[in-house]
């Protein structure tokens, strides 16, 4: 009797043990982060270009081009993700075929993200001729995050009680009325949230822009979705590996990696409190 | 048991789910403005022959249907047949209220809405109609803009038969209609009714045998999936012509 409580308190020692080194694993890292790079933190690094050979200045276009790239791969995943759900949760007869669709999705989720890089470059930028260029890195961001959106609607609609798509078509309402009208709207805001929490990872991506959208330097500010743009994965990839100045621009690189982690939480945050807020207002 | 006023009448009827044969040669008729109460135990294939009637099985996979179902001359499972249609023709109360997380005024109106009734002065006559007819206007007619879902269980249920009503159907299916509600809502649904069958045909599920008593024309008793008696319901309650309904009512077994 006294061994059997031995050993429960050994197994919850380890157990809590193990949540507790992850949440100090995240702390230390935060903490490392904000000590070396806050420093390099001023309204000039966040608002001005970068000057004398990127050793001076600030990172404001890899900041915006870092928020273009991003914001068009979920305007490109966005519907295609919600879309290819529907289809899968709402249409399709389960059978064969809807497994291998799924197992696609799956294994698209584990692909290596170099290997989007190259596969960006190979269709977007040289067989489509679009050039390295931020529609070509929006989109191999867009099929990167795919798998995220696909996942998180297909949790979204399946949250939504089968008694409301019951009572819709019991009042001679279409299939297709009652997924826009019913479905999709009270599915929406785990789609959103879910989608902007898979967003992190399109944000602090480097290897899919490498080749296909993200320049070592721009002086001037992107006109197009034709145009180059900087990154701040990118930026800091170089910075740290690339520069003739490694160790004089080391604050720098810490000051970059720190607001692009700021933009990936503060996102994150975002979609958890209008999660928790809609998740608190839901009557079901 | 055949006549002239029926609506809806079910012809050898075989229901399989997947390999399970889960209604078995059921021929029915149902009469217009009376109310048919389909009783019998858990499991006897009562609520499967309710929702045959306005093709609401068809979204389950691997369902098959063999028979007829004929409503007013028309085999229901004719190919070329939208089951749409005929949901708009024969409505649907479900087990647990569902109604939608909108508005009262816009529950009522979700329906009549995609069915081209656009202008406002419509939409609020159809919601005070339905919800008269449905008993729950004058408690709900200050508050048309509130959430259904901060309404009671009884109100929510009554506000899907408004809801069901404003779509003006000829019949209405209900599948255990008062089941999670207290004895005060079941009372007043069960008013409801009554009051309705002047104007619609109702058939109702039910395992509450009083309530098959107190509110139906006609029962049809129903047994692993076989019609076993169906009768006017005083005779079924008083004198049946099967010793299995005899059991069945008196309590020996179900």
């Amino acid at each position: 009797m006294r061994w059997r409580y031995i050993k429960q308190h050994a197994f919850f020692a380890i157990v809590r043990l193990a949540a507790f080194s992850i949440a100090a694993a995240i702390g230390a890292f935060l903490v490392y982060i904000l000590v070396n790079g806050i420093g390099a933190i001023s309204w000039e690094f966040l608002s001005e270009h970068p000057r004398e050979s990127m050793t001076k200045g600030g990172i404001m276009p890899a900041i915006l081009g870092t928020f273009y790239l991003t914001a068009g791969a979920i305007i490109i995943a966005l519907p295609l993700g919600v879309a290819s759900a529907i289809y899968l949760s709402e249409y399709a007869k389960q059978g064969p075929v809807i497994r291998i669709i799924r197992v696609g999705v799956n294994c698209l989720a584990g692909v290596p993200s170099i290997v989007f890089g190259l596969f960006g470059l190979g269709l977007f930028v040289v067989f489509l001729q679009f050039g390295s260029c931020i529609l070509s890195g929006a989109l191999t961001l867009g099929f990167l995050i795919l798998p995220t959106i696909i996942g998180a609607s297909e949790e979204a609609l399946k949250s939504v009680p089968q008694t409301f798509r019951e009572a819709s078509l019991g009042l001679g309402v279409s299939k297709w009325q009652t997924i826009l009208r019913i479905v999709l709207p009270n599915a929406l805001p785990g789609i959103l949230t879910g989608s902007i929490l898979g967003v992190g990872r399109a944000a602090g991506e480097t290897a899919p822009i490498m080749f296909t959208a993200a320049a070592f330097f721009t002086a001037k500010l992107p006109s197009s979705i034709f145009d180059e743009v900087m990154a701040l994965p990118y930026h800091v990839y170089v910075l740290a590996t690339a520069g003739t100045y490694i160790e004089e621009t080391r604050p720098l690189q810490y000051g970059t990696v720190l607001v692009l982690v700021a933009l990936v939480l503060g996102v994150d945050l975002i979609a958890i409190i209008i999660r928790s807020y809609i998740r608190k207002k839901k009557r079901w | 048991m055949r006549t002239n006023d029926s609506i809806i009448q079910t012809k050898q009827v075989n229901f399989f789910y997947g390999t399970f044969k889960a209604l078995i040669d059921v021929t029915m008729d149902f009469e217009k403005n009376k109310v048919t109460a389909l009783i019998g135990p858990s499991g006897c294939g009562k609520s499967t022959l309710l929702r045959l009637l306005n093709r609401m099985n068809d979204l389950i996979d691997g369902t098959r249907v063999e028979g007829e179902v004929i409503f007013e001359g028309t085999n229901i499972y004719d190919t070329g047949i939208d089951p749409v249609d005929i949901r708009r023709r024969i409505g649907m109360v479900f087990q647990k209220p569902n109604p939608f997380p909108k508005t009262i005024f816009d529950n009522i109106t979700y329906g009549p809405k995609l069915n081209g009734v656009r202008s406002k002065d419509a939409q609020e006559t159809l919601v005070q109609q339905s919800l008269e007819q449905a008993s729950l206007w004058e408690e709900v007619k200050d508050i048309l803009n509130r959430s259904a879902m901060t309404l009671s269980g009884g109100q929510q249920q009554r506000l899907c038969i408004a809801r069901a009503l404003a779509m003006r159907p000829d019949v209405l299916l209900m599948d255990e209609p008062t089941s999670a509600l207290d004895p005060i809502s079941t009372a007043k649904i069960e008013e409801l009714i009554a009051e309705l069958k002047r104007n619609y045909t109702i058939i109702i599920v039910t395992h509450n045998m009083q309530q098959a008593a107190r509110v139906s024309d006609y029962t049809g008793f129903f047994y692993l999936g076989k019609l076993i008696e169906f009768n006017p319901t005083e005779k079924l309650f008083t004198k049946p012509d099967e010793k299995q309904t005899e059991e069945y009512i008196t309590g020996r077994f179900g």
